[in-house]
């Protein structure tokens, strides 16, 4: 066999060509910071967008205004622990949270399936009304579309939030700097394998329930104590993992988490090995990260754990200098390695 | 979480890994089987742990990563037919064949399902009667018994709408062929824990005889992974070359015998290719006659469908442990999991993927 140079020897598969959207896409990973990077952005430019915060923050007449958009196609329907129509208030709620706002406004619109059943519509809508009420939000406006039978899935729900930020707080996720400490309010992995267990039937010894929940009561609290609060992310698609790595990317450093404190359920854990899952891109939807001052962290620890959505707060990391963009991980065996960011969904692994 | 923190305990691997750093005299070469232990080696850092003069080598076990390009193309094919269903393993669908994957060919309007068992594929085909569902029936030893049930389970209630694409592999001959050749560098291997478990490991006898090799039957866990390297570690420093079994809370020395006696009626000992590498001679499975009907090779007439194999692609080097991942130049930079140029960078049990995905800091710094 002639002796080839490494140099010479490639792979020659050739490329596959982007010329379709994919399912990984929508999954939160890497190839929807590509369609961001590569199709939204450049269309679209302003410099508020350019933030690429969870909420965009504006400025009218002194008064800051913060919005959001989110889109739930979660399939199935109503799952334990909520259902579409309370994640579509609470995703909203939580989106404009994590900017430090106070949610007080939110849209709804339904795009229905022809043949969805009323019944089913009406739960929805009732778990909305609820999730709101007590969230203390008000749906102030709506639209609805039918689409043909096998256009849609069931039910979509997209929901506009509106708020108001407190002036002098500036949260982004470009201000980590080193030296700073990554704070989590509980654990991981709930929601997603919630979802995953109902649509594949898996049964559990006690069921697992998605953590759905509105956290700016929590970040009320949280910024009570402080004001030293770099950024706030809740850690939906893509998990802990994708947040943390758009965090490390935008604020140039790199980020260091230590894998025996992170927390996740041991029946979560038991579903991910099951699976061949990695907790850390499984989705939250009840969840947030903190990156903070390391002098404010511990009295924002205790603040965390002093409401009832925080009790299983963690210090679970720290931000570093070099590497920037990168975020590795201390793991159990007091070894490193590297926390990537997906390309696309999470596969299960064959064996 | 019990029977899996007591593996992946720090005090644990640390004395493990002295001990192995205390017997370790001179270099030796060592070579994991299945891309799950890759896996685990790269997401624990085990290497960090190791001696400098132990190389992990890793080897052709990624059942995503040796299935043919042209098994991929037929899929493909099958795909794109408004027919058919295809159902497969969720990593088959990101695997790049010769002029796409699944995922493109479902954006494309392919109706392709994941499924986590086969016998979901089958259950699929008795919803749909109308359509013709598809099983991408793939892997190793591990994959073949619920493969077998499901052909099995069709055969046996007629459901003449389903059949399997079959592209099944067994670690044996794969060992033999590596042994046997000129460029061999390993010294040692851990055998697969979950093939075992299913064939059990009186089949390695016979490699360990005739090529006076030691191989160690591990498990996935790090504290596994550790103890199965001691082991062979103090057979290559004593100069023996036996067969041990470290994963003994999994695997027998018959293995499980059921499962082999669906295999046995369902498939039957074949040549088969594998991606990177070429054929092997009788290391592979296909179904037997009386299961032609449920053969999607046979039911599609796709036989003569065929791709050729990339001569000079470094996976075939890297899946015969032969090369690092980061030997080739494309590493990283043309060749990354969202934009994978050879299949050992799909799967997360693939090798390039792993080094990719935990320890490209430790390459680049």
């Amino acid at each position: 066999m002639p002796v080839k140079t490494i140099a010479e020897l490639s792979c020659p598969t050739p490329l596959p060509v982007r010329d379709k959207v994919l399912l990984g896409h929508g999954s939160g990973g890497k190839l929807s910071a590509e369609l961001i990077r590569d199709v939204f952005l450049p269309a679209l430019q302003n410099p508020v967008l350019a933030q690429l915060n969870d909420q965009a923050v504006v400025n009218i007449n002194g008064l800051r205004l913060a919005l959001t958009t989110d889109s739930f196609v979660v399939k199935p329907l109503f799952f334990p622990g909520g259902d579409i129509g309370s994640l579509a208030v609470h995703g909203t709620i939580n989106d404009l949270a994590v900017g430090g706002a106070t949610p007080l406004f939110l849209s709804a619109a339904f795009i229905l399936e022809e043949g969805l059943s009323m019944d089913e519509l009406q739960r929805v809508v009732n778990s909305m009304q609820r999730a709101a009420a007590q969230a203390g939000v008000q749906v102030v406006t709506g639209d609805t579309k039918v689409v043909e039978k096998g256009k849609g899935d069931g039910m979509f729900i997209n929901t506009t939030g509106v708020g108001v930020v407190p002036n002098g707080l500036e949260l982004s996720a470009d201000h980590a700097r080193p030296g700073d400490k990554v704070l989590l309010s509980g654990p991981i992995g709930d929601h997603g394998i919630a979802i995953l267990a109902q649509r594949e039937g898996l049964e559990f010894e006690t069921t697992i329930e998605s953590d759905s929940a509105a956290l700016h009561t929590l970040v009320a609290d949280m910024l009570r104590v402080t004001r030293e609060i770099r950024c706030m992310r809740d850690p939906t698609r893509g998990g802990l993992s994708s947040a943390l790595n758009e965090i490390a990317a935008q604020s140039r450093v790199s980020i260091e988490l230590e894998e025996r404190v992170i927390p996740v359920r041991e029946e979560v854990k038991g579903a991910c090995e099951l699976l061949g899952l990695d907790p850390l891109y499984v989705a939250n939807e009840g969840k947030l990260i903190a990156i903070a001052a390391p002098g404010a962290a511990d009295e924002l620890l205790r603040a965390m754990r002093g409401h009832p959505l925080g009790r299983e707060s963690q210090i679970i990391g720290s931000v570093k200098q070099d590497n920037p963009g990168l975020v590795t991980m201390r793991t159990t065996l007091g070894t490193t390695r590297i926390v990537d960011m997906l390309a696309g969904d999470q596969l299960p692994r064959i064996c | 979480m019990k029977y899996i923190d007591e593996y992946r305990d720090e005090r644990v691997a640390r004395a493990l890994a002295a001990e192995v750093a205390r017997r370790t005299t001179r270099p030796w070469v060592l070579m994991e089987i299945c891309g799950g232990q890759t896996h685990t080696i790269m997401r624990y850092g085990l290497d960090e742990l190791l001696p400098r003069e132990l190389e992990l080598v890793h080897g052709p076990g990624c059942p995503v990563c040796v299935t043919p390009l042209e098994t991929i193309d037929k899929a493909i094919e099958l795909a794109s037919r408004p027919d058919v269903i295809l159902v497969s393993y969720g990593d088959m669908l990101r695997v790049p064949g010769s002029r796409s994957d699944l995922f493109r060919a479902r954006a494309l309007g392919g109706d392709v399902r994941i499924a986590y068992s086969p016998t979901e594929a089958v259950k699929i085909a008795r919803a749909h009667p109308d359509r013709k569902v598809v099983f991408l029936a793939i892997g190793f030893e591990t994959t073949a018994p619920a493969n077998a049930m499901a052909a099995w389970q069709a055969r046996r209630e007629g459901l003449t709408n389903f059949s399997m694409l079959v592209s099944h592999v067994l670690v044996p001959p794969a060992i033999r062929a590596l042994m046997a050749s000129a460029e061999n560098r390993v010294q040692g291997f851990i055998a697969p824990g979950h093939v075992c478990t299913v064939m059990g490991c009186g089949e390695y006898e016979a490699l360990v005889r005739d090529f006076c090799v030691p191989i160690v039957v591990g498990g996935f866990e790090p504290v596994d992974l550790l103890e199965a390297v001691l082991m062979l570690v103090t057979q290559l420093e004593a100069g023996e070359a036996k067969l041990e079994n470290q994963y003994v809370r999994s695997v027998s020395y018959q293995g499980n015998l059921p499962a082999q006696q669906v295999m046995q009626e369902v498939f039957e000992i074949a040549d088969q290719k594998w991606r990177g590498i070429g054929m092997i001679p009788r290391s592979g499975l296909r179904l037997r006659e009386e299961y032609a009907a449920h053969d999607a090779d046979r039911v599609f007439d796709l036989a003569a469908l065929s791709a050729d194999e990339p001569a000079e692609c470094i996976s075939a080097q890297v899946l015969q442990g032969r090369k690092r991942p980061t030997d080739c130049a494309a590493f990283g930079l043309r060749c990354t999991p969202e934009n994978p140029l050879g299949a050992p960078m799909v799967s997360s049990e693939g090798a390039c993927a792993a080094y990719y995905r935990y320890r490209r800091h430790a390459v680049a710094g």
